[in-house]
């Protein structure tokens, strides 16, 4: 136990430089997520028949490639095409455009769940398309997608360990090389994965909290 | 200010709509009666292009309506619509609901409206529900909202999409009430309803829809007590005496 304690207090800083890439990587893909998933989503119900279309696709393309396989494409193949990113850049970019597909299909579904009735009470005042989405579908619609959209932050946190593959130094990778280092296999990944955990625990309480709230209150 | 010409509009193969010609003028209160499925909803939602049509003309204040065309925007804010089920925004207050169209649609001043808005609240009796939100409220008093809602827009005309039909029976009277007021004040209204006797009372005139097709057209009472054509007075013997 005191070894334990010993070796933790060696490793532990070493750890939390990766744990803050990992947010860092966490953090960024979810705002480009939350953004493309968005635009996605509103071309798909926008009903003008091209981008419907063209959305689509690009949810399909997206949805179809592993998320390892964007980042390589984004971290390896960008270049020769004279775009040329930090490991920490392509991973944000990656995993943002991978997730903003399963982003856009939740939505999308928030948005179609909304009242007919409320779309036609919005057109016959005279909203026009876009002022009907901002005051009157979204706000109802946030209520509906928030809960899945927890999920999907705890789901983009553990896959930020992805970025490792593109030699980003987060949480994932700064344990194995430690681990590979020191042999202390049990030590280091024990932490490693109490670290996920710590981060992890108040976002599944956040979930549980905006689900009980959206089965308590239809407002 | 409505003007209907030789109307037409199909879902697929079913023809609701089977050349509908009417014209309801300034300050009148036509209603529309028929049996369910008949396009008393239908001519009302073309009026104000939520649907479109296939063939004939509509006008609003001289304006044609084309839900397509940016001008169907004009029409709209002429027109408020008040529907069977309400739908309030839920997640604003009354006075907000109120408020909506005339500052983000019509651009209308904030501390301006919002006096206004008051006033149209306690007009339909519901000066103490401003800041309830919809699923604080009875049916009844969802739908006052709504109409005041509607005069919130200062609407040239009001159409009416069988305003009482999701109501408690106990419910249904308030609500007349206060669109009796609006008819005595003036107000041009077109009104989707069952209510044989609010028509026979408040409109000036009834048009009796069947199939698609306006069956007998007249002033309420003369219509109302003696139909010309069978089918009104088959429809009206069995609403007024269902047993």
């Amino acid at each position: 136990m005191a070894r334990f304690v010993a070796d933790t207090r060696e490793f532990l800083p070493i750890l939390l430089q990766g744990l803050w890439l990992t947010l860092l990587v966490t953090a960024g893909s979810l705002a480009l997520s939350t953004l493309l998933g968005l635009i996605w989503a509103l071309m798909r119900v926008s009903g003008a028949r091209a981008l419907r279309w063209l959305a689509k696709s690009i949810v399909n393309v997206i949805r179809g490639i592993p998320i390892i396989v964007q980042l390589f494409y984004i971290y390896f193949v960008m270049p020769e095409l004279g775009v040329t990113l930090t490991a920490l850049q392509a991973a944000i970019i990656g995993l943002g455009i991978a997730y903003s597909a399963y982003q856009a299909e939740n939505f999308r579904a928030g948005i179609e769940a909304i009242d007919k009735g409320q779309i036609e009470a919005s057109e016959s005042l005279g909203m026009g398309w876009a002022l009907m989405m901002r005051r009157v579908v979204l706000p109802q619609a946030v209520k509906i997608i928030l809960p899945p959209y927890g999920n999907t932050m705890i789901m983009m946190l553990k896959d930020s360990s992805q970025a490792s593959t593109i030699t980003v130094a987060e949480l994932a990778l700064k344990g194995s090389l430690v681990a590979a280092s020191t042999f202390k296999y049990t030590t280091v990944f024990t932490l490693v994965a109490a670290l996920y955990l710590v981060m992890s625990i108040p976002l599944i309480l956040l979930v549980g909290w905006l689900e009980r709230r959206m089965q308590g209150d239809r407002r | 200010m409505i003007e209907l010409n030789d109307v037409h509009k199909s879902f697929g193969a079913n023809e609701v709509l089977r050349g509908i010609t009417a014209e309801i003028g300034r300050g009148e209160v036509v209603c529309i009666i028929g049996p369910s499925g008949s396009g008393k909803s239908t001519v009302l939602r073309c009026i104000n292009g939520l649907e479109g049509y296939d063939a004939g003309s509509i006008r609003v204040g001289g304006t044609h309506v084309d839900r397509h065309s940016p001008a169907i925007k004009h029409v709209r804010t002429q027109l408020a619509m008040v529907f069977q089920r309400f739908n309030l925004f839920p997640h604003r207050t009354a006075l907000e609901n109120v408020i909506e169209g005339p500052i983000y649609v019509k651009g209308a001043r904030r501390d301006e409206v919002i006096p206004r808005a008051r006033e149209l609240l306690s007009r339909v009796g519901l000066a103490g529900k401003a800041d309830a939100y919809p699923s604080e409220l009875s049916g009844g008093q969802m739908q006052r909202v709504a109409i005041a809602r509607a005069l919130a827009m200062q609407p040239k005309a009001i159409l009416f999409d069988e305003p009482t039909s999701s109501l408690d029976p106990e419910l249904v009277g308030e609500v007349l009430a206060v669109m009796r007021l609006l008819a005595e004040e003036g107000m041009t209204m077109l009104v989707v309803t069952h209510e044989i006797h609010f028509a026979r009372e408040v409109a000036d005139r009834v048009l009796f829809l069947d199939h698609g097709t306006i069956i007998e057209q007249g002033p309420a009472r003369e219509l109302l007590s003696k139909p010309q054509q069978p089918r009104t007075q088959e429809f009206l013997r069995r609403i007024l005496h269902p047993i």
